[in-house]
C-alpha cells in the first residue's frame, strides 16, 4: 500500500523530525523513552501533519481511549498516533472524498454532518480549544493532567461545545480515529504487533474456513497482516494463509466482564435489555 | 461542442446488474450494445490477495463506493425545510463502477412474494381501505409474481444462487420458505454451509413456532458454470465478502456473471468514466445521450435503443435532467417522475452477546451466510387490531465481520477505557445480530427532486430527496423489535439491545441499508407512473427505465433479486415485441 514515493516523504520527514526532537529538548515530549531501531521496521516513526503540542495531546488522549491495562497494551503502544497522523495527509483522511460545497445554512437536526470543517480542521481546532479549556479549569494542558482528570476532561468533550467545533464532533472523530488505528492493518501504520487483533482474537487476512465455519469451537491463531503475507507465512493454492496455532503470552479476559445478572427473578429479567429508537 | 460518434443499436447508461444483463442479451440477439458507465473499470485482475483482505480500505474507505465529492443528494425530512447535501456517507455508501450496487453487495437474492406485486387490492380485501394510510401513494405492480417468475429463474441460474427451495410447483418442501410463490425448479445450487449462530437461530426460531431457511445467496456452495459457460468459484467463507471484490469469484456479480459473455458475442462495448448527463428527446423518441469523459470530453452517442439502468437515484436524475416524463409535484399530487421513492429500513436491529458456552466466530462468513423467518412478512400474519400494513423478513447475520467495524459490547458498557477494552476482547467472539427488514410505504410527501442550490462535480443540480418514514412503519418497527428480542431471549442471549426507528429519518445516522427504490415506477396508468409494465417509458418509446426506480414501494425483500428478473423481463420484451415493431408496447 505504500509506494515508494510515499515511503521516501516519510523517510524525509522523519529524518528532519528527529533533528526537531533534539532541538526541543526538554519539552515532556522528549524525555519519553526513544524505541530501539531494531523496532522501527522500514518506516521511521514521526508527524508529519501533527506538530509537537498536538502530537503531545494525541499520544496522551489515545493512551487514555484505549489504555495499556492489565488486558496489554493499548492505543498508544500500538503507534496509533502515527495512524492518525498519516491519516490527516491521506485522500480519505483529509476529507477531500466528502462534498464540502457552500452554502453553509442553518439545518435541521437531521441533516448529517453540516460543519465547513475537515478532518484535520476539526483536530486543529479541537486540539486548541481543549488545551485552552484544560489551562482555564486547570492552569496545565491536557498532557500534563493526571490520568484521572484526563478522563474527566474527555467525558465532558462530548457535552461542552469548544471554540469553532462541538466538543462531541471532536471527541468522535478521535475515538473513532483511534479505534480504527488499532484495529486496521499495520500497514497503515497503527495496530503495531496486531496488538489490537490478538486482544480481540481476529485473524487478519484469512484462510479458508470451509470446514470450520459451522463449528463452536475457538479459532486461536496466530494473526497474518498483509505484510506478513507477502514475505513470512505458508499460503494455500488460493494463496490464503494457512494460520498456525496462536503464540502462547496472548492475554485475553476469560471470563464476562459484566456479573451475569443471577439476583433477577423473572425470566425475561435474565437478560440484559436496552431499547433504543434511532 | 459535443463529439457527434457513430450511431449503435443500443446504449445502456450504467452497467450494473440491469445495464449487464440487457447489455448480454441484446448483444447476444445479434445488436451493437454500448454500456456507458460513469465510474471506473474494476476486473478479476484487480482482486487478488492480499490486497482484497484489507477492512481499512473496502469496509472504513469505502473503496467500491462513490464519493460525494464527486455526486451524493441533498436530504430534508419535509418538503417545507431546506435541504442540505448528504456531505459524507450519513445513513448509507452508495456503489459506483462496473457492477454498481451488484459488485459491492452481499448477495441476498430475494424473490419477492406473490403478495408484494399486488399489496394494495390484498390489503383493501381482507382489511378494507382505511388499512392504508390516506397520504400513502402505494399502487399494484402491473405485472405478477407469476409473470415474472421465469424472468427469477433466470436471474438465479445466471447467478449461481444457492438455497433451499419452499416450493417448487406447488409442492412445499422441508428446510424452504413455504411462503414464497411457486418455483418452476430448484436453485441451481444447495444452500451454504450454515454458521454456528444460524444453527442457534434455527433451532430458537423453530422452537417458537416459525420456519427458518437459509437466505437465498450469491454465494457458490460449489464451483458452478452458469447457462452462458461462466465459471465461478466456490465460497471459502473468508468473511470479506459485502463491500468487497472476491478473490476467488465466489460471489456472482456483473463481473463474475454476466459480462464475459457479453464481451463474447463481440457485439459488447464497455466504456467506462463515461458520465451520462442528458438523454436528448424528439418528440416521442430519445436521439443519442450526451456524456462527457474522464478528460472532461463532451460525446455524443446516437442509439436506436436507450436503456436507463443506473442506480435508482441516477435513472431518476437523469429523467429530471433530461425533462423526459413531468416531474412530481407533491403540492398538487400531479405529476411522475421522482414520486414514489421508498427506503428499505434495515430495523429493527437486536444485537446480542454470549456470557459462556457460545463462540461465534464473526470473521468467518460469507454476505448472504444468513437465516431467515418470513413467518412475519407481508401479510403471513393476521394484522387485524395492529394498526400498520406489511411486515418484515426477519434473519440472523453471519455476513464476516473483522473488529474494525464490529466492537460488540453489552448496552450500558463505556466507549472507551479499560471497561471498553475488556467487553470488546470478550464479547467480539460471543456476539451475534439479528436484523429485519420491512416493508415500506410511498407516501404523498416522499420524492426525488433537483435541488436548487447545490451541485455536483460535473455541474448537475443534485438530486434532492425529501424524506420520512410514516407512521405505519414506526408501528411495523415497534412490533418487529418485540419479536427480535423473543428470538434473542430464546437464542440464550445473555444481553442483547434492540433498535427500532425513532420518530424521523436522521441522516446522520450509519443505517447502512443502501437498498433505495421508486421515482420512475411502473404501472398501468400513465398519469400514476413512469414506465409501463415492460419498463418503456409513457414518453419516449424507446427509453426503458430498468432499476429498483421502478419499484411503486419497497416490499420487505431486498431488491436485487428483483431488478435483476425485472432486467430479464425487459430484455424479453425488447428482443420478442420491440425490435419486431419498435413502438409502445402497451
Amino acid at each position: 500500500m505504500i509506494d515508494r514515493r510515499e515511503f521516501l516523504a516519510v523517510l524525509a520527514t522523519a529524518v528532519a523530525a528527529l533533528g526537531t526532537r533534539e532541538a526541543i529538548a526538554g519539552s515532556p515530549h522528549a524525555q519519553r523513552d526513544v524505541l530501539p531501531v531494531a523496532d522501527l521496521g522500514s518506516l521511521q516513526k514521526a508527524y508529519t501533519f501533527f506538530n509537537p503540542t498536538e502530537a503531545e495531546f494525541i499520544e496522551a488522549a489515545i493512551a487514555r481511549l484505549i489504555p495499556n491495562d492489565d488486558l496489554g497494551q493499548g492505543a498508544l503502544e500500538a503507534d496509533v498516533s502515527y495512524f492518525i497522523d498519516r491519516l490527516m495527509t491521506s485522500e480519505y483522511g483529509s476529507g477531500a472524498r466528502f462534498y464540502n460545497q457552500g452554502p453553509f445554512g442553518d439545518t435541521t437536526r437531521y441533516q448529517g454532518y453540516q460543519l465547513p470543517l475537515t478532518p484535520p480542521e476539526v483536530y486543529r481546532a479541537g486540539i486548541a480549544a481543549t488545551n485552552r479549556y484544560c489551562e482555564e479549569k486547570h492552569g496545565k494542558r491536557f498532557a500534563q493532567l493526571d490520568a484521572g482528570a484526563q478522563d474527566e476532561v474527555l467525558n465532558a468533550l462530548q457535552s461542552i461545545g469548544l471554540e469553532k467545533v462541538p466538543g462531541a464532533t471532536f471527541f468522535g472523530q478521535l475515538l473513532s480515529d483511534t479505534k480504527d488505528g488499532f484495529f486496521s492493518d499495520p500497514v497503515y501504520g497503527g495496530n503495531r504487533d496486531m496488538i489490537g487483533w490478538k486482544l480481540v482474537g481476529f485473524p487478519g487476512v484469512a484462510a479458508n474456513y470451509a470446514t470450520t465455519i459451522g463449528k463452536n469451537e475457538p479459532y486461536d491463531v496466530a494473526p497474518v497482516d498483509l505484510g506478513a503475507l507477502r514475505a513470512r507465512v505458508p499460503v494455500d493454492e488460493h494463496g490464503h494463509p494457512i494460520h498456525q496455532n496462536a503464540a502462547a503470552g496472548v492475554i485475553r479476559p476469560t471470563t464476562a466482564p459484566v456479573p451475569s445478572p443471577s439476583d433477577r427473578q423473572t425470566a425475561d429479567a435474565a437478560h440484559t435489555k436496552t431499547t433504543f429508537f434511532v | 461542442m459535443a463529439t457527434r460518434l457513430k450511431p449503435v443499436d443500443v446504449v445502456t447508461v450504467g452497467v450494473g446488474w440491469a445495464g449487464s444483463i440487457l447489455g448480454k442479451e441484446l448483444a447476444q440477439a445479434g445488436l451493437k450494445v454500448v454500456g456507458l458507465e460513469r465510474g471506473d473499470n474494476r476486473t478479476q485482475a484487480d482482486f487478488a490477495l492480499p490486497q482484497t483482505h484489507d477492512q481499512y480500505k473496502y469496509d472504513r474507505q469505502l473503496e467500491l463506493f462513490e464519493q460525494t465529492s464527486r455526486s451524493t443528494l441533498t436530504f430534508r425530512n419535509d418538503y417545507r425545510e431546506v435541504a442540505r447535501p448528504m456531505r459524507r456517507h450519513g445513513p448509507f455508501p452508495w456503489g459506483q463502477g462496473v457492477g454498481g450496487a451488484g459488485f459491492h453487495w452481499a448477495g441476498w437474492t430475494w424473490r419477492h412474494h406473490p403478495w408484494d406485486f399486488k399489496t394494495k387490492k390484498m390489503t383493501t380485501e381482507r382489511y378494507g381501505a382505511n388499512a392504508i394510510p390516506a397520504d400513502a401513494t402505494i399502487q399494484d405492480w402491473p405485472m405478477t409474481y407469476e409473470e415474472l417468475e421465469p424472468s427469477y429463474d433466470k436471474f438465479e441460474y445466471t447467478c449461481g444462487i444457492s438455497g433451499t427451495a419452499g416450493n417448487i410447483q406447488g409442492t412445499i418442501r422441508p428446510g424452504g420458505n413455504p411462503f414464497e410463490g411457486a418455483r418452476t425448479r430448484d436453485f441451481p445450487n444447495p444452500p451454504l454451509t450454515r454458521s454456528y449462530v444460524e444453527t442457534l437461530f434455527t433451532k430458537a426460531a423453530t422452537d417458537l413456532g416459525y420456519h427458518p431457511f437459509p437466505v437465498p445467496a450469491a454465494q457458490m456452495s460449489r464451483p458452478y458454470t452458469n447457462p452462458d459457460g461462466i465459471t465461478m468459484g466456490a465460497c471459502l467463507y473468508c468473511g470479506y465478502c459485502m463491500n468487497y471484490p472476491c478473490e476467488v469469484a465466489a460471489k456472482a456479480t456483473p463481473q463474475t456473471a454476466v459480462l464475459p459473455a457479453a464481451f463474447k458475442t463481440g457485439n459488447y462495448e464497455l466504456r467506462s468514466h463515461a458520465a451520462v448527463q442528458r438523454i436528448n428527446v424528439s418528440g416521442n423518441r430519445a436521439t443519442s445521450v450526451t456524456y462527457v469523459d474522464a478528460h472532461g470530453r463532451e460525446f455524443e452517442q446516437p442509439a436506436d435503443i436507450i436503456l436507463l439502468t443506473a442506480f435508482t437515484w441516477s435513472n431518476t436524475h437523469l429523467l429530471l435532467l433530461s425533462g423526459l416524463g413531468k416531474p412530481y409535484d407533491p403540492a398538487t399530487g400531479t405529476g411522475v417522475v421522482g414520486k414514489n421513492y421508498a427506503w428499505h429500513a434495515g430495523l429493527p436491529y437486536v444485537p446480542m452477546q454470549f456470557d459462556k458456552e457460545v463462540i461465534t466466530n464473526p470473521f468467518m462468513g460469507a454476505g448472504a451466510l444468513c437465516t431467515s423467518i418470513a413467518d412475519l412478512q407481508g401479510d403471513n400474519f393476521d394484522h387485524a387490531g395492529l394498526g400498520f400494513v406489511g411486515g418484515a423478513i426477519i434473519q440472523i447475520l453471519a455476513m464476516g465481520w473483522g473488529p474494525l467495524t464490529f466492537q460488540p459490547t453489552p448496552p450500558g458498557t463505556p466507549t472507551w477505557g479499560s471497561a471498553w477494552k475488556k467487553s470488546v476482547a470478550y464479547y467480539y467472539n460471543r456476539s451475534a445480530q439479528i436484523v429485519g427488514l420491512h416493508d415500506h410505504l410511498s407516501y404523498r410527501g416522499n420524492y426525488l427532486s433537483l435541488d436548487p442550490t447545490y451541485r455536483d462535480y460535473w455541474g448537475n443540480p443534485l438530486l434532492r430527496l425529501t424524506y420520512d418514514f410514516g407512521p405505519n412503519e414506526r408501528k411495523l418497527s415497534q412490533y418487529l423489535t418485540g419479536i427480535g428480542e423473543k428470538v434473542a431471549r430464546a437464542m440464550g442471549a445473555s444481553h442483547y439491545g434492540s433498535y427500532g426507528l425513532g420518530e424521523h429519518f436522521d441522516a446522520g445516522v450509519p443505517y447502512g441499508i443502501i437498498h433505495q427504490v421508486g421515482g420512475a415506477m411502473t404501472g398501468s396508468d400513465p398519469t400514476k407512473s413512469v414506465v409501463n409494465r415492460y419498463l418503456q417509458s409513457w414518453d419516449a418509446h424507446n427509453v426503458f427505465v430498468v432499476g429498483a426506480s421502478a419499484f411503486p414501494q419497497i416490499s420487505s425483500f431486498n431488491p436485487t433479486g428483483t431488478v435483476g428478473a425485472l432486467a430479464y423481463w425487459t430484455a424479453g420484451a425488447i428482443k420478442d415485441r420491440y425490435l419486431r415493431k419498435p413502438g409502445p408496447l402497451v
